[in-house]
This record gives structure tokens, C-alpha cells and sequence, in this order.
């Protein structure tokens, strides 16, 4: 069962790619606007990459010395983005950042130049803003790994503050900052939504947004083929130089161990620190905050295309969420089995070096000759959504499996319970949990994708990102505010309800 | 030396209350089961913990709201003591200056203290490169260095085996008594406390139920004493 299913994903994802290989034959050579986007891409992620890893830096030390109210919290928010709609946020940023946003009224209140955000530089500020968490939450987890003796031993001996940043976090910077940066570098290189709000133009363009391009507005397919593939060879390299620096995982919960610290008590550093925490809160905060402000008032006035188009975006959802479980299920229990366990994790992660837009491009050419594009542009996005949730998935259940088998396996295998029941009175019961969370960041995934809906999709068979999207673009900014709230709802509420209902009644 | 005065701390159900001195040049064993509040006495010395009441003394003055650094001990825990990424010249060296920027007289003291513990050759190694038994006398070395009046050893030696640990055992009792220590050791092995300390004190669901000299107490053992012999 689960083999087949790896299969299935493997076909799901090789199939597409091969059709855009084929397809990308006749095509020699990648002119200069081609090689503009990958200098583009590969800059931008790297510039993303470092800031959001620098600026982590002083804000996990200061979360992993100070104890106040509302750090689980924070924390734990911290997590959020992954569940968050790019495009929900990108509107936030632009409230803040944008010409018409805070920053700029205050600068021109005091009679500075305004910024713009469009560009270069508003690219790195929405991947900072989506990856600065991430790295906080990796670069905390070194910091709590440092034992705990460590630290006492560090007060025996009368370290400064500066001393344990030489001995200890230095070190443990070396180790763990390098693995968080090519995450994020690698992120950053499949970006698309962001880059088609804030990019765009000769100078702005990523490879997935030249594809998208490609694809719309010249229906060059050639091209656009040619474009996966120098994606695909991008994200085979980023991927590639994760695995050889073998990345801790940033998804798992248990990072609020306490460690008790006796440094870092001076005026001084308690300053640097609530500075730091402040500001990162500040950052990533407010343009939520401004969306909902803004939006909330309109949410009852929206056109009722936005409705339908959300009606629609929920029955994706679900069903992505319910693809997305069958299709991991199977395959993270053979993981658990440790039978071929990596063969099946790289084809678990293939999704993530193969980018959705790709696999969206090569299913378009498969399905050509035998439906309309536009009315597949639904199943479709619903299993590419599926396939790039996959990878997530498995982290989220393998370990949940693992656990379930150690602990009860021997007993059940004692009561010769096999098969189904086992599956029914054993593992789902126990994993419980996993499963809700899964199919929780599924569906929320979905809900706020804007990736390859906006390959094929009809003017009226928008979901609710795309819909918020023509919005934006018509500069209806008051409807797209109110859509971004009713998304953002949306897509928290998707993902509670269901991660709530693994939770309710788990077993313990 | 050591003295706490009516100390009491309480948290999560459990309540400590100690009673306690040791002169200067005795060594103590602190025994009892796990959970019976010997970590607790050791990190209130320590400082790691303050105590709800009661006062800290050590070489007569009042250390009670001292911070860690200033109380003048060295203490030894079971593992990780030393920093796995710095050599074991090193490791001792940050008991001179943790910023390990060393005068030659220094250099020289760090040379001397690991040749006491029989690490001459190996100042070069990291961690990873010393088996269990140098590890500890890495650890050793900087405390011999440190030269503080007060030892607080925290189950040491426990990862090693039993031939190690009896060697290990004397080599404390040695440099102890050369440099006059104090000391406090935490175990839960009658047969360590034997091997080095002069005095007992057994710690049991967090209040003192025996204390004194140890070798009366193992020529006629008290009711207390039985289940550890």
C-alpha cells in the first residue's frame, strides 16, 4: 500500500517533468531576460537567506535567556507562517511598507523621502517576514540543545555574557546557522507569489515567475518548459547543499524546555534583548494587525464573487487535506518500518525540488489533448497542493508513527492484532494528534496557495487567494483587504478546527 | 567552612530543610536516594538556588544573595564539565580568565595543574579525543587551578567504571588534602563516601537523618545507615 503510493507520487511528480522535458526539446538557448531572472533568483534568496538568519540571531538569544508572559505564546506564532496566505501578508507588508503605508506618511510627516517597495528590496522584506521565524525557531533549538550543565558551569566560572557568546553560542552558531540559511535560500528560490505582487519587470523577475509569464502571457510553452527545468536544476542544488549540511528540523514542537540561565542579567543586555524580542513582535505583527483593521469593516460589502470564490477555496481545501492524508499516511507508515526509508523520504521531498508551478506546467501539457485546460484547473491545484504539502506531512506523522510503534507495537503484535484493526485500535488512535495537524497545515497550505490556480484558471473559477489577487490588481485595495481578512480567517480556522479535533479525546 | 543555618526551600510538593556544617578541611558525603533533595542542597551552596530561609555560609562569610561566580567554589558534575570544542589546555585555561587570554605565567600554571592530574602530553586533545577517565581529569585540573577553599562534586565520576572511579577517587582525596579543600560530594555510593570523605551527612525526603564522622558510623552502623551498606 504504501509503496504503491510512493509510486503514485513519484509518477505524480516524474510524469509532469517529463512532459515539460519533452516538451522543452526544441528550445536551444535561455535569451539574456531568462538569465536576468536566475541572477535574480539566486540573489534575492541569497540576501533573503542572510538577513532573516542575521536578524534571528539576537532575537532566539533573547528568547532562549529571558522568561516573560507570553514567550509560548510568541513562540509558538512563530510556527505561524507556514499556515499564513502569502498573499494576506504581502497586503499587510504593503499597509506598512507600501507607498501609501505607515512608514512612508511618518517619513513624509517629517519630511523624508517615502521608500517604495516594489522591487528588489520588497521582495527581501516579505521573505524576511516569512522566514525570520523559521530561523528564530531554528537557531532557538540550538540554543536550547546547549546543556543545561553547560550554563551552570559557565556561572561557576564567572563567564560574561561575552564569554558565553564565544564558547558557547558561537560554536553552536557554526553548526546549526549554515543549515537554517540554505532552507530558507532554498524557500526563497521557489518563491512565486511574492514575487509576482512585488516583483515583476526586467529587473524583478524570479524563474517561477518568468515561467508563469512564459506560460500567461505568451503561451510559450517552450520557454516555460525550458524555465522549469533551469528551476528544477536550481532547487536540485539548494536541496542538494541542505541534505550534505543535514538541517535540524524547525516544524517539531517541544521547544519550550527550560533551561535555566544565571547570564545576561545586566541592565544592558536585559535592554538589548526586549529591544530585540519588541521589535521582532513588532515586525511580524503589525502588518497582520493593519490587514485585519483595515479589512474587517468591508468584510460585509464584499461582492459576492469573493463568496463563491471562498465557497470554492474551502472545498479545495478539503479536499487537498483529504488527498494530502491518504496519500502520507501509507507512505510514512512504510517510512516507520525503516524499509527503504531514504529512498521514500527523497521522493516524500521531491515535491519540494520539483516546485508546484512545474508540476502545474507539465500536468497542463498532459492534460491537453484530453480536457480543457480551465476545467482542470481545479483537480489540478488540489493535487499539486496535495504533493507540495506531502513533504511536511511526513515529518508530522513518521515521528508520531515511530512513537505509536514503539511503545504499543510489541503488545499489539502479543495480541495478534494485524491489519486493519491494528491500523483502527492501535495507530490512528495514537496518532491522533499528527493526524489532525496534518491535515490542518493541508488545508490551510491550500487555502492560501496563489501558485498554480493562477496558471489555468477561468475569470470566474478563482479561489479566494486569486480572487483577492485581481482585486489588488484592479486596485480595489478596500475589497482586497476585506477578501484578505474573510482568507486569513479562513485559512487559521481551517487549520484550528482540525488540529483542535486531533486533539480532542487523544489519547495520551 | 561551610555552614547552613536552618536553610529550607520548598517547591512542587517537596520541602528541603538543612541543617548543616563542615569544617575546614573535612570532606563530606552527602547520601540518600534520588529525589531526597541532594542536588537541591548542593545547587542552594552553589547558588544556583536560593534558599526560602535560613543563610549560606562559606569561609565565614554570608553568601547567601551571592551570585554564582563570586562564591568561592569549583564545582565538578557528572559529565559535561568541559566544552567539547576546546582543547584540553584550554578547558583548563578558563579557570585562569574565560576570555583564555593568558599570560605566559598563566600558561605555565595550566601546564603545571595538568601534569598534577597526569595530562602532560595530552594538552593538545579535545574531549572527543580523551577517554572518560582524562575527561574527569581535565575537569580536575581546572579545579585544582582555581584553587577555591570549597568543592562541591556532584555525583562525580559516576559514568566510569568501577577500576576508574576508585583511581579517580584517590586522585581527589590527594590533590584535597594537598591543597587543603574543602568538600562536599553528592552520591548515591556508600562505598565512594568510604573511599574519600572523613564525614556523612544522608539526606532523605528532603530533612537530614543522619550526620557526623564517617568512620564510627561504619565501625557500628546506625539503623539509618543499613540499607546503604
Amino acid at each position: 500500500m504504501g509503496a504503491a503510493v510512493a509510486v503514485l507520487v513519484l509518477l505524480a511528480v516524474l510524469g509532469p517533468l517529463s512532459a515539460v522535458l519533452w516538451r522543452a526539446e526544441g528550445v536551444t538557448a535561455l535569451g539574456p531576460p531568462d538569465l536576468s531572472a536566475i541572477r535574480f533568483t539566486i540573489w534575492q534568496a541569497i540576501l533573503s537567506a542572510l538577513f532573516s538568519v542575521a536578524l534571528a540571531v539576537p532575537v532566539a538569544r533573547a528568547l532562549a535567556r529571558r522568561r516573560f508572559a507570553g514567550r509560548a505564546t510568541l513562540i509558538e506564532l512563530m510556527g505561524a507562517p507556514f499556515i499564513l496566505p502569502v498573499i494576506v501578508a504581502v497586503l499587510g507588508l504593503l499597509a506598512i511598507f507600501g507607498r501609501r503605508g505607515v512608514l512612508n506618511a511618518g517619513l513624509g510627516a517629517v519630511g523624508l523621502p517615502g521608500i517604495e517597495i516594489y522591487g528588489l528590496h520588497g521582495v527581501v522584506l516579505a521573505h524576511v517576514f516569512f522566514n525570520l521565524p523559521l530561523a528564530v525557531r531554528l537557531l532557538l533549538q540550538g540554543w536550547l540543545a546547549i546543556p543545561a550543565e553547560r550554563f551552570r558551569l559557565a556561572a561557576t566560572l564567572g563567564f560574561t555574557s561575552r564569554d558565553i557568546a564565544r564558547h558557547m553560542e558561537w560554536p553552536m552558531l557554526r553548526t546549526v546557522a549554515p543549515g537554517a540559511f540554505l532552507v530558507i535560500f532554498l524557500i526563497c528560490t521557489t518563491s512565486f507569489a511574492v514575487a509576482l505582487i512585488l516583483g515583476g519587470g526586467p529587473r524583478a523577475t524570479t524563474v517561477e515567475l518568468a515561467i508563469y509569464q512564459a506560460f500567461r502571457y505568451e503561451f510559450d510553452l517552450g520557454r516555460a518548459a525550458l524555465l522549469g527545468l533551469v528551476q528544477v536544476a536550481i532547487c536540485i542544488v539548494a536541496g542538494a547543499m541542505v541534505l550534505w549540511v543535514r538541517v535540524p528540523g524547525g516544524m517539531g514542537t517541544g521547544l519550550d524546555r527550560p533551561v535555566e540561565r544565571y547570564d545576561g542579567q545586566g541592565r544592558l543586555t536585559r535592554f538589548v534583548d526586549g529591544t530585540a524580542i519588541a521589535l521582532a513582535a513588532l515586525f511580524l505583527l503589525l502588518p497582520i494587525l493593519a490587514v485585519l483593521l483595515k479589512g474587517a469593516a468591508g468584510l460585509w460589502a464584499l461582492p459576492g464573487t469573493v463568496w463563491q470564490a471562498a465557497l470554492r477555496s474551502i472545498l479545495l481545501s478539503l479536499a487537498t487535506a483529504g488527498v494530502a492524508v491518504t496519500l502520507s499516511l501509507p507512505m510514512a507508515m512504510l517510512i516507520a518500518k525503516g524499509r527503504v526509508k531514504g529512498l521514500l523520504e527523497t521522493i516524500g521531498a521531491l515535491t519540494i525540488a520539483v516546485s508546484p508551478l512545474v508540476i502545474g506546467t507539465g500536468l497542463f501539457l498532459m492534460l491537453r489533448p484530453y480536457m480543457a485546460p480551465q476545467s482542470s484547473a481545479l483537480p489540478v491545484t488540489g493535487l499539486v497542493n496535495a504533493l507540495a504539502a506531502l513533504p511536511f506531512l511526513l515529518r508530522a506523522l513518521v515521528p508520531a508513527i515511530e512513537e505509536a510503534e514503539a511503545g504499543y507495537g510489541r503488545l499489539a503484535e502479543s495480541l495478534g492484532m494485524s491489519g486493519w484493526q491494528r491500523m483502527r485500535h492501535v495507530l490512528l488512535p495514537r496518532i491522533r494528534r499528527a493526524l489532525g495537524f496534518s491535515a490542518g497545515l493541508a488545508a490551510a497550505m491550500s487555502m492560501g496557495d496563489l501558485g498554480v490556480i493562477t496558471l489555468f484558471a477561468a475569470p470566474q473559477q478563482g479561489t479566494l487567494p486569486l480572487e483577492m489577487f485581481r482585486l489588488m490588481g484592479s486596485f480595489r485595495t478596500h475589497d482586497a483587504q476585506a477578501a484578505a481578512v474573510l482568507l486569513l480567517a479562513l485559512s487559521l480556522g481551517l487549520f484550528w478546527i482540525f488540529d483542535r479535533g486531533g486533539r480532542v479525546n487523544a489519547a495520551t | 567552612m561551610l555552614r547552613l543555618e536552618t536553610v529550607s526551600r520548598s517547591f512542587d510538593g517537596f520541602r528541603l530543610h538543612a541543617d548543616l556544617a563542615v569544617a575546614r578541611g573535612a570532606r563530606l558525603a552527602v547520601l540518600g536516594p534520588s529525589g531526597g533533595g541532594k542536588t537541591t542542597l548542593l545547587n542552594m551552596i552553589a547558588g544556583f538556588l536560593r534558599p526560602d530561609s535560613g543563610k549560606v555560609w562559606i569561609d565565614g562569610q554570608d553568601v547567601t544573595d551571592w551570585p554564582v561566580p563570586d562564591r568561592p567554589l569549583s564545582l565538578l558534575f557528572q559529565e559535561g564539565n568541559l566544552f567539547p570544542h576546546l582543547s584540553a589546555f584550554d578547558n583548563v585555561a578558563l579557570g585562569v580568565v574565560p576570555s583564555l587570554r593568558l599570560h605566559e605565567a598563566d600558561r605555565a600554571a595550566v601546564a603545571q595543574a595538568l601534569q598534577q592530574v597526569g595530562l602532560s602530553g595530552l594538552a593538545d586533545r579535545t574531549p572527543g579525543d580523551l577517554s572518560g577517565g582524562q575527561r574527569s581529569r581535565v575537569a580536575l585540573a581546572r579545579m585544582l587551578l582555581r584553587d577555591k577553599p570549597l568543592a562541591l562534586l556532584d555525583e562525580p565520576f559516576a559514568a566510569l567504571d568501577p577500576g576508574l572511579r576508585r583511581e579517580m577517587l584517590a586522585l581527589v582525596g590527594e590533590l584535597c588534602a594537598a591543597q587543603g579543600l574543602t568538600l562536599v560530594m553528592v552520591s548515591h555510593e556508600l562505598r565512594d563516601a568510604e573511599r574519600l570523605c572523613t564525614d556523612l551527612c544522608l539526606l532523605e525526603d528532603g530533612a537530614v537523618t543522619l550526620n557526623g564522622a564517617l568512620a564510627p558510623m561504619l565501625e557500628a552502623p546506625p539503623p539509618a545507615l543499613t540499607p546503604w551498606l
